[in-house]
Order: C-alpha cells, then sequence, then structure tokens
C-alpha cells in the first residue's frame, strides 16, 4: 500500500464520521453513535489482543463499570434534595449509601468513569500476569469475572436496580438528553473521543513499548530473555483496555438511557471480541470498522430475524477465523496474494512472456 | 586466584526424578570463551536454562560476580548482564532488524519507561555498531522474519550482544551454517570476546577449533573432561562417549 493511502482514508473515515448529521436521519445517527462508543472499547481490545496477545472474553466488565458510575452520577443529580434513587426506596433502604453519593459530583463522577475500570483491569492483570498465568486461562479467567459481575449486579438489587439495571435519567449537566441538539453534539463528542483514542494507539503503535508488546504476542519468553518483564507491560495494556472500555461503557449509555446486567455479560463480552476479530484484531482502523459492521449487522438482523442473531454471530465467528483470519484488514494483502498466484499461474504455463515481463515490473 | 564471573557450583536439575543435571560445576573468568560439548542429551543446553533462570536446580547454586543469583527471575537475571541465545533461533519476526537491535540494546526496559518515541542516540550508536560486526547493515529495515537461516543467527548473536550483558550464553550459534558462515560466526565470537564472556555450545569440531578456546565435555549431567580441544580429543573416555561416536557416524 502506498504510504500516503493509510493516512489519508483514515481521514476520509473521520470526514464522513463528522459529517453523518447532514446525511442521517435521527434514528440512524443514534444507531452509529453507539457503535462508535463501542468502537472505543474495540480499539483497547486491539491493544490488548491484537498487540498483546492476551485474549480477554471480560471487556463486557469494564465497560460496565464505566457505565454503571456514570448512570449513578445521572440517577443523583436527577433527584430532589432529600429524595432517594427509586429502586432504593422500593427495596427498603432508609439512605443512599455513601460509595453512591461519592458520585454525585460531575467531576467525581467523570475521574469515576475513568479510574474505576482502570483500577479493576490493572489490578486483575497485575494479580495474574505476575503469576505467569495467561493465554487460554486469562481468557477464562475473564470470562468466569464476566459472569460473575453481571450475577453480582443482579443479586445486590437494592443497589444497582438488579435485572432491570439503571434507567430513567433525564439530565447529564443540565441538558436534556432527549433534546436533538444535546443528541448531536453527544455524537461529536464520540466521535472526537474515538478519534482521540484511535490517535493514542497509533502513538502507542510507535513507542518502545508498543514494540515491546508485539514482541511480547510474538515471543513472550524471548522478550523476557532480554531482560524485559511482560508482566508489567502486558499489565498497563490491559489497563488501557480496561480505561477505553469504562468510556466506551459511558457514552454508550448516554446514548442509550439504560444499563442493565444483560449488556455486561458473558454475551456481550463475547460479541466485543468477534467484532475486533471481524475487523482484524491487531489493525486500529480494521477494528473500528468491524464494530460497525457487526453491530449494524446485529441491529439488522435482530430486528428482522430475532433468534438468528447469536447464531449468525457463532457462524460469522468461525468465517473469520477460518478464511480471514486478519479480518477486514486482511483483504488487501489476501488480494494481493490472490493477484500473485494467478501471475505465477500464467507464468507457469509459459504464455505471453511480453505481458509477463511488464506486469512483474510494475 | 582472580575472581570468577561466573560461578556454577554443584548444581542439580531433576525432571521427574531424572537427573539432567547431576551435581555439576563450572568456572567462567571474565572475557573469556569457554566451549561446552557433549552428546545429545547431556545436559549442555539445561545447563543454560539454570544460569539464565528458566529452570530452577534442587540443589547447588549459581554465583555471577559474586552475587547470588540462583533465585532471581529471568529478567532480573539479565538485567545483572547474562543474555542468552536459544538453540532455534529467538528473534522477533514482525520486527524490523533495527527494532529487534534496538530493544535488545535499551538500558531501561521497565514498562513505565518505554513510552519514548524513536530510538536514542546511545542506543542508536550501539546497534549501529552491532550491525556493522554482524554485517547485517544493509538488511536494518527488513522484517526480520525475511531474513536468511544463517542472517538470524547472526541477528540473535547481536541482540545478546547488544544487550548491556558481559556474559553471553549461546546454544549452537553455528547449527545450520555453511562452512563460510560458521567460521565468519567463530570470527565474530572471538572478535567480540576482547569485552565479553562466552559460553558456547556446540557439535561442530570444525567450529569450536575455530574459537581456539578451552573445552568443556558434559556427559549424563555431569563435566567429564576439562581441557584443550587437543587434550580433549585425546582422551579415551571422551572418545568413548562422543568424539569416537561422532566419527563412527561420519564414516556411516
Ligand atoms: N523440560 C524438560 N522436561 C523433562 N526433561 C527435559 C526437559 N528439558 C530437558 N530434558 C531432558 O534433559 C536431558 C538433557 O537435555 P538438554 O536439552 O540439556 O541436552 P543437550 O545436551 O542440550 O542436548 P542436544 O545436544 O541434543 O541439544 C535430556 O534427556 C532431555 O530429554
Ligand atoms: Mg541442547
Amino acid at each position: 500500500m502506498k504510504k500516503w493511502l493509510r493516512p489519508a482514508l483514515d481521514l476520509a473515515l473521520l470526514a464522513a464520521l463528522v459529517a453523518a448529521p447532514l446525511y442521517l436521519s435521527a434514528y440512524h445517527l443514534s444507531l452509529l453513535g453507539r457503535f462508535l462508543a463501542m468502537a472505543i472499547l474495540s480499539l483497547g481490545l486491539c491493544l490488548v489482543w491484537g498487540w498483546s496477545g492476551v485474549l480477554s472474553l471480560g471487556q463486557g466488565v469494564f465497560w460496565g463499570l464505566g457505565a454503571y458510575v456514570l448512570v449513578m452520577h445521572l440517577k443523583l443529580v436527577g433527584l430532589q434534595p432529600g429524595d432517594m434513587p427509586d429502586f432504593m426506596l422500593w427495596s427498603g433502604l432508609d439512605h443512599t449509601p455513601g460509595w453512591w453519593t461519592l458520585f454525585r459530583h460531575p467531576a467525581v463522577a467523570l475521574a469515576g468513569v475513568l479510574i474505576v475500570p482502570t483500577v479493576a483491569a490493572a489490578g486483575l492483570a497485575w494479580l495474574v500476569f505476575n503469576r505467569r498465568v495467561g493465554g487460554i486461562y486469562f481468557a477464562l479467567i475473564t470470562q468466569a469475572l464476566a459472569l460473575a459481575f453481571a450475577t453480582l449486579l443482579i443479586s445486590e438489587q437494592a443497589y444497582t436496580g438488579g435485572f432491570n439495571g439503571l434507567t430513567d435519567f433525564t439530565t447529564v449537566l443540565g441538558h436534556y438528553i432527549v433534546d436533538p441538539s444535546f443528541q448531536r453534539a453527544l455524537y461529536w463528542i464520540t466521535v472526537g473521543a474515538l478519534a482521540a483514542a484511535f490517535l493514542f494507539c497509533r502513538w502507542m503503535g510507535k513507542t518502545n513499548f508498543g514494540k515491546v508488546l508485539l514482541a511480547i504476542r510474538d515471543g513472550e519468553s524471548r522478550i523476557r530473555f532480554l531482560g524485559y518483564n511482560p508482566a508489567g507491560y502486558k499489565t498497563i495494556a490491559f489497563a488501557i483496555g480496561g480505561a477505553f472500555a469504562g468510556i466506551s461503557g459511558a457514552l454508550y449509555v448516554l446514548h442509550v438511557g439504560v444499563i442493565s446486567p444483560a449488556m455486561v455479560g458473558v454475551m456481550p463480552s463475547i460479541e466485543m471480541v468477534v467484532a475486533v476479530a471481524v475487523g482484524g484484531r491487531s489493525s486500529f482502523t480494521g477494528v473500528i470498522l468491524g464494530t460497525l459492521l457487526v453491530n449494524f449487522g446485529k441491529d439488522w438482523i435482530s430486528s428482522a430475524m430475532p433468534e438468528m442473531w447469536q447464531l449468525s454471530i457463532g457462524l460469522l465467528f468461525i468465517l473469520v477465523v477460518t478464511l480471514l483470519p486478519k479480518g477486514l484488514a486482511g483483504i488487501p494483502e489476501l488480494g494481493r496474494q490472490i493477484t500473485e498466484r494467478i501471475r505465477r499461474r500464467t507464468a507457469r504455463r509459459g504464455v505471453e512472456p511480453e505481458v509477463l515481463a511488464i506486469t512483474q515490473k510494475n | 586466584m582472580q575472581n570468577a564471573l561466573l560461578s556454577v557450583e554443584n548444581i542439580t536439575v531433576s525432571f521427574d526424578g531424572f537427573n539432567a543435571l547431576d551435581g555439576i560445576s563450572l568456572r567462567l573468568m571474565p572475557t573469556s570463551i569457554r566451549v561446552l560439548i557433549g552428546p545429545n542429551g547431556a545436559g549442555k543446553s539445561t545447563l543454560l536454562d539454570t544460569v539464565i533462570g528458566n529452570v530452577r536446580p534442587t540443589k547447588g547454586r549459581i554465583v555471577f560476580r559474586g552475587e547470588d543469583i540462583t533465585e532471581l527471575n529471568e529478567y532480573k537475571i539479565v538485567r545483572r548482564g547474562i543474555c542468552r541465545k536459544f538453540q532455534a533461533p529467538g528473534i522477533l519476526e514482525n520486527l524490523s532488524v533495527l527494532d529487534n537491535l534496538s530493544l535488545a540494546a535499551r538500558p531501561r526496559r521497565e514498562s513505565w519507561r518505554s513510552f519514548g518515541v524513536g530510538i536514542d542516540s546511545s542506543v542508536r550508536a550501539r546497534v549501529e555498531r552491532v550491525l556493522e560486526r554482524i554485517g547485517l547493515e544493509e538488511k536494518r529495515h527488513t522484517m526480520a522474519g525475511q531474513l536468511s537461516h544463517g542472517q538470524k543467527q547472526w541477528l540473535e548473536i547481536g541482540m545478546v550482544v547488544s544487550s548491556h550483558a558481559d556474559l553471553l550464553l549461546l546454544d549452537e550459534p553455528a547449527a545450520g551454517m555453511s562452512l563460510d558462515e560458521s567460521a565468519q560466526t567463530a570470527e565474530l565470537i572471538r572478535s567480540l570476546a576482547s569485552d565479553h564472556s562466552f559460553l558456547v555450545i556446540d557439535h561442530d569440531m570444525t567450529f569450536v577449533e575455530q574459537l581456539s578456546a578451552p573445552v568443556s565435555v558434559m556427559h549424563m549431567g555431569r563435566m567429564l573432561k576439562e581441557g584443550t580441544l587437543e587434550e580433549i580429543q585425546r582422551d579415551p573416555q571422551v572418545i568413548a562417549v562422543y568424539l569416537g561416536r561422532e566419527k563412527e557416524e561420519a564414516v556411516a
């Protein structure tokens, strides 16, 4: 690929996204905004899985932490002075617990959205990677975590809203969420956050840190024998993945207006991984496109044939893994390989040597 | 007596009851080469594994520059100044030759100190010197995975050399090389020995001869004999367990 082509494509994509309110209906814009929020999580997963080789089946947890922290804030600011969130009253609590009211201040809530998932991810990664647990065991641990997190949210109804989750919040920093101008602003904020996350990833890929991550993915023991401790690198990468997931979750709930355990458990976490695999797990542009494709596909299939979604995502995953291991991002390379093969076949038949010489020169 | 750089003291390593190393000892002086030979399964690679912390001994201790390193993590041992080349090439295939060398050459390898972009000038200078020595200047931007087998081996020797290690452990560095390449490799190691120490494993006697260094022969996890190559080649015990067998194979 020509050197300027990739940044040019990225810029074209960005321009198309920024201008989307001009050509998309409010409904489709809201869908796109949601999926772009998900793409931030995918970028984090790209660093974690695509670059460091650490498969996480529990990104829903960090995503959910970001989402729940923000919604706790939104529920609190919607209350009259002295009131409690409705579901707490129904569960018989007599006051709002301190770890809830902590997030009343918007600055604290914003910090919480970033810090809570990051610290959770860093803590888990540090514990596990320092014990040299990795690969499939780490994937299983994160999956168990996703299951435990969703179960905990359901069982602690008095504090979490239980199975139904948290909804009915109307204002954010004094703006009505349903207001079309707020919706448009929220969309652009999402695009801005995604662009920032993307640039961060690109920069990260150029640092020595990024190179060590690739090295860990391709040969963890080799890098250890050059005096690097992979646990530290993987922990930082996983913490960044957690932070991205948290931001993604917080933006997502603003777009949809509800958060519930069903959105953070095992199945959503797997869907996140599939979207990244479809895009090509180590390509930043690829995972963004993959996330959009899978999520629009999900929206379309689940409204046309709701029972088909889980089946289709399973099939999609198998197809990508077997036919297109590098995902959408691998298509240009695949195209090159195919033309190369065709060219070699014609060469073997010995036809038209002059034509061949010309194609080879190009 | 001069202080040893590395001293392996009565090391025993046991895999499920089988002693791959059986109370072995070895002393290495600064800026010297030592060659380690012995039949397949003698425990040569296991000895290197133990020195670098990849395998834990059941008995004995390893002292490097006066410090007991027996229980340290691999990466900490490496930061103390020992680096190892594995039997199978262990380069980072998806990075360029330059990136491979500069990752090895960076003095600061902690994760939180790795957020710089590009290569420091001191690392750069070091890498350039190594590139010249291993003859890969022209290939600096090539992906390491695309090098030929011999070039991969040299790159890995280069990585081991550019790491700030004083003791370099090379496991069969000339394996799979042509006669020419293997002579160049011996020359490279000898030129580097002016400011490094080497422990080199190899089976190829021509290569060992070119290194012109003292030889230790291992057999069944023990040190059978130490001496010059000539002494070793005349030793009846060594001929019986190792060299004789090689000759028979050569004849057959
Ligand atoms: N991880 C392991 N688990 C069990 N046995 C092992 C392990 N590593 C090595 N061994 C055994 O220990 C013995 C010594 O192996 P080692 O690889 O050190 O031999 P070597 O001298 O390097 O041989 P070669 O010349 O073939 O490379 C062999 O019998 C081998 O099968
Ligand atoms: Mg060996």
